[in-house]
C-alpha cells in the first residue's frame, strides 16, 4: 500500500475534473491530484471531434480535442499532478481514497475531494426494448469512439433511437463515413438535442426525424436484421396499427445520460433522484463535508462551457475549504415545482447571491419563473421560452432574513 | 420574387429562429435574432450556406490510427462531400501536432484541412 496526503484530490480527468483542478490550484491549494482511469486526459472530449465547444466561454468555436488541450495545458502549467490509468475503488467520509494502478494500491488522504466522474449513456435495458439480442446495437457514444478514435465502422444501415445531442452528431458523422442513416426515432413530440444540432446534423442531410415514435421490436439472429418502429399515443404507448419494420444492421441508442455516482453512493453521499447526482449546496459541497461535486456527475450540462464555469467554482471552494470551520447552520431545501424537472443546488445554507441552474419539464413559449418561500413569491423573472434541452440559469439573492425564515424554496414556471 | 424563410441559428446553443426575407441577392433580417453573430449567420445562410467541416484522417505510425481534423474556414454546403472524399484518400505521418495543416487548399477551394489533436509516434 502506497500512502500519501494531498490537499485536493479530483476524481476524474475529463473537462470538469481539469477545470476544477486548475481552479483549485489557482485559488491556493498547495497540492492538487487528478485521478483518471483512462490513459489520456479530457474524458469524452477527444472523441467529440465536431466543433461548437467554447463558444460561450471563449467566444470561439473549438473542436472537442482542441478544447481539452486548453485545459490539459493549463493543468500542466499550474502544476496539477496527474495519475492516469488509475482506478478509484472507494472513498469515505474521512476523505480517504483507495485507488489502484500498475504500481499498486494507493491510500490517499485528502483535505478535500472533488467528484468529477462524469456520466454514462443509457442502454437498451433502460428503455426495455423487447426482441432478440443480436450484435449491432451500440450506444451512440460507443459508436463515436469506434469511428473517431479506433477507425472502426459500427455498421452500414443505421437507425438511431433517441434524439439526444450525441445521437444527432452521430447521424451526421455516419453519413460522412458513407453509412445510410435511415432515421432518428424520438418518443417525445420534440427533439431532445439542441436546435443547432437538429439543423446541421439532420436537416442538412435530409435525415428523417420520426417524432412521437419509438422502437418496439429488435429482430436478428447473429447480427441485427431489422427494427420495428411505431407511433406512440399521448401516453407514450405504441399504436400497434402504426408499426413498420425497417431493415438495418445497426441500431444506435441516444437515450440520455446518467450521472455516474457508484463511488458517491458507496460513500453514502445523498443523491437527488431527479438529477441522478449528489445533493449539493451553493458551494457544490455534497452531504459529506469537504466532498464537492461538479460536471456531469452532478447534473448533465448542455455544454462543456457551462460545465467548466461551474466546475471552477467547485474547485475554488474545495481549495478554500477549512475543515473544522463553523458548521453551516441553517439549511433550506430547494424544491422543483410546477413544470420544473430539477434544480441545482438542492440546498442553500449561506446567504448571498446563488447561481441556480434548472431544467423545464416541457417546451413552452414566453413564461414566468417564480420562486416561492413557503408559498410566498419573492422572485419573478420573465423567460422568453422554455426548452428542456436548454438549461436555465438564474442568479437569485438569498438574504439572511429569507434564509432564516424559510423552510423550503420552490421554483416553478407558468406559461402566459 | 422575395420570399420569407425561418432560419434556425447554429452559432450557439440557444438556436434562435430568425425570420429573413430574400430574393437570392439581398437579405433582410426581419426578427428573432438575439445577437450580431445571428444576423451574420442568417444572411450567409440565405445567400451562401456554409458549414465548418470536421472529420478525421488516417495516421501512419501513430499512437492512434486517426487524427481529428477541421476545415480552416467554413465549406460551401454543396462541396462538403467532395472535400470528405479527398480527405479519405489521404493520410498523414506521425507525429502530428494540433494546428498542423494536413492538406493545403483542399480540392482547390482555398481552404486548408487542419489537425485538431496531437498524435505522437507509436
Amino acid at each position: 500500500m502506497i500512502s500519501r496526503e494531498v490537499d485536493v484530490v479530483v476524481i476524474g480527468g475529463g473537462p470538469a475534473g481539469l477545470a476544477a483542478a486548475v481552479s483549485a490550484k489557482e485559488n491556493g491549494a498547495k497540492s492538487v491530484l487528478v485521478l483518471d482511469r483512462n490513459s489520456w486526459l479530457g474524458g469524452i472530449l477527444p472523441q467529440c471531434i465536431h466543433d461548437g465547444f467554447g463558444v460561450e466561454e471563449l467566444g470561439v468555436s473549438l473542436t472537442g480535442p482542441e478544447y481539452a488541450e486548453k485545459y490539459i495545458d493549463m493543468a500542466d502549467k499550474n502544476g496539477v499532478e496527474i495519475m492516469s490509468d488509475t482506478m478509484v475503488l472507494q472513498f469515505d467520509k474521512n476523505r480517504e481514497i483507495i485507488a489502484v494502478n500498475k504500481k499498486g494500491i494507493h491510500r490517499i488522504r485528502a483535505k478535500t475531494i472533488v467528484l468529477a466522474m462524469g456520466c454514462r449513456e443509457k442502454t437498451r435495458w433502460n428503455a426495455m426494448i423487447p426482441g432478440d439480442r443480436p450484435s449491432g446495437i451500440f450506444t451512440a457514444g460507443v459508436a463515436q469512439a469506434f469511428i473517431n478514435l479506433y477507425n472502426v465502422m459500427p455498421g452500414k444501415n443505421v437507425v438511431i433511437l433517441g434524439s439526444g445531442d450525441v445521437g444527432l452528431i452521430m447521424a451526421r458523422r455516419l453519413k460522412f463515413e458513407g453509412a445510410n442513416v435511415l432515421g432518428v426515432v424520438e418518443i417525445l413530440p420534440f427533439a431532445s438535442g439542441l436546435p443547432r444540432n437538429v439543423v446541421q446534423c439532420l436537416d442538412d442531410y435530409d435525415t428523417p426525424l420520426f417524432l412521437n415514435h419509438t422502437v418496439t421490436y429488435i429482430r436478428g439472429r447473429e447480427r441485427l436484421e431489422s427494427v420495428t418502429i411505431a407511433q406512440v399515443d399521448n401516453n407514450m404507448a405504441p399504436i400497434p396499427a402504426s408499426e413498420k419494420e425497417i431493415k438495418c444492421d445497426t441500431l444506435l441508442l441516444s437515450l440520455g445520460l446518467i450521472p455516474e455516482n457508484e463511488l458517491s453512493k458507496d460513500a453514502a453521499v445523498e443523491i437527488d433522484s431527479a438529477t441522478g447526482g449528489p445533493v449539493a449546496d451553493q458551494d457544490f459541497e455534497t452531504s459529506i463535508p469537504g466532498v464537492f461535486s461538479c460536471g456531469n456527475c452532478l447534473q448533465v450540462y448542455d455544454t462543456v462551457d457551462m460545465l467548466s464555469s461551474y466546475a471552477k467554482v467547485a474547485g475554488k471552494n474545495a481549495a478554500e475549504f477549512k475543515s473544522g470551520r463553523k458548521q453551516k447552520k441553517k439549511s433550506v431545501r430547494i424544491l422543483a415545482g410546477k413544470r420544473i424537472r430539477y434544480v441545482v443546488p438542492q440546498v442553500v445554507n449561506e446567504s448571498g447571491s446563488v447561481s441556480f441552474t434548472f431544467r423545464g419539464e416541457k417546451p413552452c413559449g414566453a413564461s414566468t419563473l417564480y420562486v416561492k418561500s413557503d408559498g410566498q413569491v419573492f422572485f419573478k423573472k420573465k423567460l422568453r421560452f422554455v426548452n428542456p434541452a436548454n438549461m436555465i440559469q438564474v442568479k437569485i439573492d438569498i438574504s439572511p432574513r429569507l434564509l432564516k425564515s424559510s423552510k423550503t424554496l420552490e421554483v416553478s414556471i407558468s406559461e402566459k | 420574387m422575395r420570399s420569407e424563410r425561418e432560419i434556425t441559428c447554429i452559432v450557439c446553443p440557444i438556436g434562435c429562429k430568425i425570420l429573413v426575407k430574400s430574393d437570392g441577392k439581398k437579405v433582410d433580417v426581419l426578427r428573432g435574432h438575439k445577437c450580431k453573430q445571428g444576423v451574420d449567420y442568417a444572411v450567409n445562410e440565405a445567400l451562401d450556406p456554409r458549414r465548418m467541416l470536421t472529420t478525421s484522417i488516417l495516421v501512419k505510425d501513430g499512437e492512434w490510427p486517426l487524427v481529428s481534423v477541421k476545415s480552416s474556414k467554413s465549406v460551401p454546403k454543396d462541396k462538403i462531400f467532395d472535400v470528405l472524399e479527398e480527405i479519405k484518400r489521404m493520410d498523414v505521418k506521425a507525429p502530428v501536432r494540433s494546428g498542423q495543416i494536413v492538406i493545403k487548399n483542399v480540392i482547390g477551394i482555398g481552404i486548408d484541412i487542419v489537425a485538431t489533436k496531437k498524435v505522437n509516434k507509436s
